[in-house]
């Protein structure tokens, strides 16, 4: 990763244009061309150093629902009981913690029946109690680390 | 300072039928072509001014948060990610939960509800710095603002992505 591409990272943020040829624009900003925004732009992502690119939805705003749930899981079954988890397509991200509850992850779903569902479902499969730890009030959301 | 959170509104917005093919088609991502909106277009079955349109609505509706790239916290050098979490009265959480989303290395900030007796927290702030010693001394910050509100508090750092997806709506 060089400092063309930290600053594409950064520039990528957010505010992507909405005009014919967007990476056009944003090449102009950075002083490359559009051929090269596009190739640094699928070599990030292929390296995993963006997950993705495109538009954030929020679920919550379409009459879905987003959940944080986490589930204490006795260590050998660590592995076999995140394969069972993350074969959810609800289940958005999976983080492993340092904690009893050591495994966290966030269910999103069109409908909020869809999370007890998929709570259900994780039950089921694991044996685990899961806890739901569903957003009462949002002060920040606004993810945005210097490259 | 960063700007404060738009005021929340709860009506979800209706999608019709494109709409909802529109967020179908780019919730992956969008296309890495020259055109990317053309591309859309076509696959759609409508014109690309009407998919920037669209896309510019569900912006100001907040159906769409923001349209860029999401980085890995790890890969950019941000290898200490800790969910900071906190037992605040409840009638000071909502006052303090801005104050501790106001500050610039908070990137969330929610309250959410206790599940005694396990779980004594209702403040959720997570936290990112390239070391551990970085993460505990924005911890530390963020108890000298909650001062006696706050009645215990723990940082879960995260050892292992086990995925990282992001929200996928059915077909």
């Amino acid at each position: 990763m060089d400092d063309i591409d930290r600053a594409l990272i950064n520039t990528l943020h957010g505010g992507f244009p909405l005009v014919a040829e967007p990476y056009r624009a944003v090449g102009q900003q950075l002083g490359i061309g559009e051929a090269d925004v596009l190739v640094r732009l699928r070599r990030l992502l292929d390296d995993r150093v963006l997950t993705r690119f495109g538009p954030l939805f929020q679920v919550e705003r379409m009459g879905g629902a987003f959940v944080l749930a986490a589930l204490a899981v006795p260590e050998e079954r660590f592995d076999e009981v995140a394969r069972q988890v993350n074969a959810l397509p609800e289940v958005a991200h999976n983080y492993r913690r340092e904690h009893a509850l050591n495994m966290w992850f966030v269910l999103g779903t069109e409908t909020p029946d869809g999370i007890a569902a998929a709570v259900a479902r994780i039950e089921r499969e694991t044996g685990l109690a899961v806890q739901c730890f569903p957003k009462e009030r949002e002060y920040f959301v606004e993810l945005r680390l210097p490259a | 300072m960063k700007a404060p959170q738009p005021a929340p509104s709860d009506a979800p917005v209706e999608l019709d039928d494109l709409d909802r093919r529109l967020v179908l088609a780019t919730q992956g991502g969008l296309p890495l072509l020259p055109r990317p909106y053309a591309a859309l277009a076509h696959e759609l079955g409508c014109n690309a001014d009407e998919v920037m349109a669209r896309l510019a609505r569900m912006l100001e509706t907040g159906i769409i948060r923001r349209i860029g790239a999401v980085p890995n916290h790890y890969a950019l050098g941000y290898t200490a990610n800790g969910m900071s979490v906190w037992d605040v009265a409840d009638e000071l959480v909502d006052r303090l939960g801005a104050d501790v989303g106001g500050l610039p290395f908070v990137s969330h900030c929610y309250r959410r509800p206790r599940r005694l007796p396990v779980w004594p927290y209702n403040l959720f702030a997570m936290v990112h710095g390239r070391s551990r010693e970085q993460v505990y001394s924005q911890v530390d910050e963020i108890a000298r603002l909650l001062g006696d509100a706050c009645r215990g508090h723990d940082v879960l750092f995260s050892t292992r992505i086990l995925k990282k997806t992001g929200l996928r709506i059915g077909g």
